[in-house]
């Protein structure tokens, strides 16, 4: 498995020579990344070439990172039945970023795309049909991002008096709590010495 | 002169019987054939991952429950890979063997309602009364496991939360020797019968091409003859050292897809057969204390047990900083989980990837030119779960 994760990084590396900024095989599994211009190259490469044969898409994701001046990473999952390989494609993108879409290789990514725009406010060009997906009809803001609040800001409920669901801003009984596990204490100084002995 | 043409869009759903949850499909019908599909999904969307990435490892666990709902474990089993992964954690054995069996118990419970409920929709009642009599049988055994029907929260990462109570292995294998029968009387209901024939022989069909673009998976991509199943050809816990066959479609169509499920459950008797046989004795969660509680016993009488046990549920444990993409071989395709830990005792992100998402988003494709009777018929055989395509 790690001969084969290797033999596929050197046959990426020297088919995609300039556009792979970066390599790295972790937890057996083979990372690159690329600049987002190039991922339509990237990909196709990675599903036509003989050496890879990377023919499904599995998913396609974002993690968003607040405090980086390229705030999201889009990430791609791809897998070659063939091969019996999996590979992941980073790609670190502004907010503003229009990313180009990847529908006109895998058919498939059409949601991904979807669902991604709809969590993350990413933007795709030329995505035939970029709406959101899975939250409601008419809804603001990207539940995704790290400042949405995990409450949302609207909640519903049936009205009696106007016979029918309402949205009004969320209230809450109480004020959401989230602990800080960060502990100050970093334990005394004769076991800090005993773990510093092992190293 | 040219012949006037209108279409007529309907909308089936968001509650229709037939479409397995709170599915809205917008279709576009020229007479009774069916032009376009256009699914509108999240009406079951609870944020999952949002409230994953809020929770500890230890609390995002029940959330994969009640993604598909219809054989939980399964997904409970790619969070727990996904954490050993990252924490590298050896898993005993014995529990292995317990995670596979319920996982295959898991893909019987939701076999057994898909091809009743599909047999449902094309007009057969009888099959879905037989069918849920087993699955209320499989779901006790979950609960003499886990405490629970449905919502097991059993697997854990480093193994399952507790052992097998006494008497069960004897029953389940009891209800293995008697399971086959129940399905040759399911088959006698429906692999010859006409009419569930003529629903199904050549409607929806995907050929092998397309089950790739389409990012199919499971029952989906094996019934279009692709032979790709991830218990053999990326073999977790001890898959290995199974032997179990891979049925496989010839056309791929509604009726090829039921056929295989029909295998598969035969198969998974085998696997459970196997697994009750080879399980050894011994320890069912890694004795790492990072990560296991300590014994309910030593609650009692060991203040240090307790403060561990207090510090394990309140705090959790720490996973080292690292990407990873685990996936397992759901009943109804590959079920994936990408999981960022950045050090914490939370989880930075955690995708799902849900098989049902990409089955469904082939709707339009499956769909089109096919009659307004087929919808049903197609969406069946897909294996449609909302609580795992919405999340």
């Amino acid at each position: 498995m790690v001969t084969e994760l290797h033999n596929l990084e050197k046959a990426i590396n020297s088919g995609l020579a300039t556009t792979v900024k970066s390599s790295t095989i972790r937890f057996n599994q083979l990372t690159i990344e690329v600049e987002i211009e190039n991922i339509n190259k990237t990909i196709l490469f990675l599903k036509t070439n003989a050496k890879c044969k990377f023919r499904q898409l599995i998913d396609i994701t974002a993690v968003d990172y607040p405090e980086k001046e390229r705030r999201f990473k889009l990430v791609y999952l791809l897998l070659s039945h063939e091969n019996n390989l999996r590979i992941i494609i980073n790609s670190n993108i502004t907010e503003k970023t229009t990313v180009p879409s990847i529908t006109k290789i895998y058919p498939s990514a059409n949601w991904m795309e979807r669902e991604v725009f709809d969590m993350y406010g990413i933007t795709f060009k030329d995505h035939p049909d970029l709406r959101r997906i899975l939250t409601d009809y008419e809804f603001e803001g990207y539940p995704l991002r790290k400042d949405f609040p995990l409450t949302g800001h609207t909640e519903v409920r049936y009205s009696e008096k106007q016979k029918k669901v309402i949205y009004e801003s969320v209230k809450l009984e109480q004020n959401y709590r989230d602990f800080d596990f960060e502990s100050p204490w970093q334990g005394t100084k004769y076991i800090k010495d005993q773990i510093k002995d092992k190293d | 002169m040219a012949k006037q043409t209108k279409t007529l869009n309907l909308n089936f759903g968001p509650v229709h019987p037939a479409a397995h949850g709170v599915l809205r499909l917008i279709l576009e019908l020229d007479g009774e054939v069916v032009e376009k599909a256009d699914p509108h999904i999240g009406l079951l969307h609870r944020g999952t991952e949002k409230l994953i990435e809020h929770k500890t490892y230890v609390q995002a666990v029940p959330y994969f429950d009640r993604l598909d709902y219809v054989a939980p474990m399964n997904q409970e089993h790619a969070f727990a890979l996904a954490i050993e992964n990252l924490l590298n954690l050896e898993v005993p054995i014995r529990a292995q063997y317990i995670r596979v069996m319920f996982c295959e118990i898991g893909r019987i419970l939701s076999h057994l309602l898909n091809v009743t409920t599909q047999a449902l929709d094309v007009g057969a009642l009888t099959p879905s009364l037989w069918g849920f009599e087993e699955r209320e049988t499989l779901m006790t055994f979950y609960e003499r496991a886990s405490g629970s029907r449905l919502h097991a929260n059993y697997f854990r990462a480093g193994g399952v939360h507790q052992d097998l109570p006494m008497g069960l292995s004897e029953d389940i294998e009891k209800f293995c020797n008697n399971f086959p029968k129940i399905i040759d009387d399911l088959e006698t209901l429906l692999t010859d019968n006409r009419i569930f024939k003529q629903r199904n022989v050549d409607i929806g069909i995907v050929t092998k091409q397309e089950a790739l673009d389409h990012s199919f998976s499971g029952v989906m991509l094996r019934g279009s003859g692709v032979p790709w199943d991830l218990r053999k050809s990326q073999p977790y816990d001890c898959y290995e050292n199974i032997n179990f066959k891979i049925p496989i479609g010839k056309n791929g169509d509604c009726y090829d897809r039921y056929l295989c499920r029909i295998e598969e459950m035969r198969e998974s008797v085998n696997i459970i057969k196997q697994c009750l046989k080879n399980m050894p004795k011994g320890p069912i969660k890694t004795i790492d204390g990072k990560i296991s509680p300590p014994k309910k016993s030593e609650l009692k009488n060991s203040m240090e047990a307790l403060i561990h046990h207090f510090k394990l549920f309140s705090e959790g444990y720490r996973v080292d900083s690292g990407e990873i993409y685990t996936a397992v071989e759901a009943p109804k395709g590959e079920f994936g989980v990408f999981l960022i830990s950045d050090g914490s005792n939370k989880p930075y992100k955690c995708k799902i990837r849900a098989p049902g998402f990409s089955h469904l988003q082939a709707m339009d494709y499956l769909i089109k030119g096919h009659m307004l009777a087929d919808v049903p018929a197609v969406l069946g055989s897909l294996d449609i779960v909302f609580g795992e395509v919405d999340r």
